[in-house]
């Protein structure tokens, strides 16, 4: 365990002088600022008022920008070190294949995940200052959503590290897994499958298969109880699950397939070439 | 103590390694020389776990791959190009002496003997550092622990001489407890630190043959050269040596590293034409504690 934490706060104070996490940071960071800035958390839309739906509009944001900033960055900084020579020294030293995998995840996953959730928490802040309500089960609902989003896309970025021998494919593959995850969206796929006359269960696997689908029928969940703004499918989910069943879906499932994505990568990872 | 045995590596279909054979035992000093593609690169990586292959490796009976810890825990190793770490140089240090069960002060304490002082530069990082001071650094960590096998591969190209000397004097001190293996290009970069030459070429060992030892790793040799007349570009090529002129620029004394003779005489003859006298002798020091040995 000793070398597992060494191993996760070297990575952490290696991302945290890396030029990508600086950009990271001010993206989370001047999503919160803009969303104040144009008087989200004043305005009263739809009937989301103050801080819920300035949340709101983060979390969907966060679902647009998050993965893909995970996939790529995990990927750039995992290929890249291997590519210039980290792996073959840092490797050399007396240190287990496992410590070094997973510490790496873990230490990955503080660093992508602490900048949105401390945007959160200033928008929490500001708000308490400002003397807004904060929403405060939104707010730990939504932690636990993104926690899980970065979760899964962290252990899909491993795996492209892993399988890929060079950054420039790797970044390309998540790119590709990235945009696929996106087709397939209820908007733009699904809509067209169901349009095609696709049978409903389909339609509806394809959206609890996606984890960014997941994702985002789980935000939308809260304030749309009846999944109106999802359409026919809607039933069926919550026919098949009720709304707590979702809730509770919607949290493991990524994390389960973001730790399905990175065991397999720790298995190829253990079998192949390491430099 | 190594054993390579009938070791096979492909690249998909490019077979790198063709069957390499090999016993090194404590106290061999290996040059593993061979042109770009050799395979040295590849060989080494194998023996430090890195690469899967064929045939099997084995350091003291153990499987590198399998045993990791076991095995690298006994290996200092100097890659030939420094990683591009972001760390800052006292995390570096910290980490490695953790993970390697080793002090950091002993790992700084070889640093400082090489010349650079690791509290001057502790919130630098470690890839602002210029190429010398990386490679001062990293010997630092693979010396100041205790390894049983020392994997250098081009362990002194970016030093300058004073630090090659105290490195030859570091490496003699680990002479009779470890096994060296040091990676080159070229032979005569590491002729002198080595009691057997191994060359690899296409993948296979063509030449495993044992060298006299007659250079005392510490050794040092006071050096004087003349010239015909004084010339700007030998005065900076000898300067780099810490050689000190004469007013007319003629004549240039200092010190040579023992093993570094023949590097030293290397560049002497690109410029043989303004030769006028070479002399070359065991310093003092040198002279008095091999007198001591005998008498």
């Amino acid at each position: 365990m000793k070398h597992l934490w060494l191993t996760a706060y070297a990575d952490i104070v290696e991302s945290l002088r890396a030029r990508w996490f600086m950009v990271y940071t001010l993206v989370f960071g001047g999503l919160v600022v803009v969303l104040f800035a144009y008087g989200l958390a004043e305005s009263r839309i739809m009937g989301f008022t103050g801080l819920s739906r300035l949340l709101l509009t983060y979390i969907q944001l966060s679902m647009a920008i998050l993965p893909v900033f995970v996939l790529i960055t995990t990927v750039r900084s995992v290929a890249g070190d291997r590519e210039a020579g980290v792996f073959e020294y840092l490797l050399s030293l007396p240190i287990s294949l496992a410590a070094w995998f997973w510490g790496k995840i873990f230490g990955r996953f503080l660093v992508v995940f602490a900048p949105v959730l401390l945007a959160m928490v200033g928008a929490v802040i500001w708000g308490t200052i400002k003397g807004v309500d904060v929403p405060w089960d939104l707010f730990v609902y939504y932690t636990g959503l993104l926690m899980a989003l970065a979760w899964c896309f962290l252990g899909i970025g491993m795996l492209i590290s892993t399988m890929a021998r060079s950054s420039d494919v790797a970044q390309g593959a998540a790119f590709v897994v990235w945009l696929t995850l996106l087709l397939f969206l209820d908007l733009i796929l699904l809509g067209i499958l169901i349009q095609e006359h696709l049978p409903a269960e389909t339609a509806v696997a394809i959206s609890l298969v996606n984890p960014m689908q997941v994702f985002r029928t789980a935000t939308m969940m809260l304030f749309d109880p009846q999944l109106v703004l999802l359409g026919p499918s809607a039933y069926v989910i919550l026919d098949t699950f009720g709304q707590t069943g979702y809730i509770i879906y919607a949290l493991f499932y990524p994390i389960f397939v973001g730790t399905a994505c990175a065991a397999t990568g720790f298995f190829i990872f253990r079998r192949s070439d390491l430099p | 103590m190594i054993e390579f045995q009938n070791v096979i590596k492909r690249f998909r279909r490019h077979e790198v390694l063709k069957g390499v054979n090999l016993t090194i035992e404590r106290g061999h000093r290996v040059a593993l020389v061979g042109s770009n593609g050799a395979g040295k690169t590849t060989l080494i990586r194998c023996l430090l776990g890195e690469y899967t292959c064929e045939g099997q490796v084995t350091v003291d009976s153990l499987v590198p791959r399998e045993h990791r810890r076991e095995v690298l825990s006994k290996v200092g190793f100097v890659p030939q190009l420094p990683p591009p770490l972001k760390m800052p140089v006292g995390q570096l240090i910290k980490f490695a002496a953790s993970v390697c069960d080793s002090n950091p002060q002993r790992m700084a304490d070889v640093a400082t003997r090489l010349g650079l002082d690791t509290e001057r530069f502790k919130n630098q990082p470690f890839v602002k550092l210029s190429g010398g001071q990386k490679q001062k650094l990293l010997i630092a960590i693979a010396l100041g622990r205790d390894s049983e096998l020392l994997v250098m591969d081009e362990p002194a190209a970016n030093l300058d001489p004073e630090a090659r000397h105290i490195f030859f004097g570091l490496l003699a001190e680990k002479k009779d407890e470890a096994a060296m293996i040091i990676s080159s290009h070229r032979l005569d970069e590491v002729a002198s630190l080595v009691n057997r030459v191994i060359e690899m070429d296409q993948g296979l060992v063509v030449l495993d043959d044992r060298v006299a030892d007659l250079v005392e790793l510490s050794s040092r040799l006071g050096c004087c050269v003349r010239l015909v007349r004084a010339e700007a570009p030998f005065a900076k090529a000898i300067g780099e040596w810490g050689f000190t002129g004469s007013e007319d620029g003629k004549e240039w004394r200092g010190h040579v590293a023992g093993p570094d003779r023949l590097r030293f005489l290397g560049v002497l003859s690109r410029y043989a034409a303004l030769l006028s006298g070479i002399e070359m002798h065991e310093s003092e020091e040198a002279r008095s504690r091999e007198a001591a040995l005998n008498g």
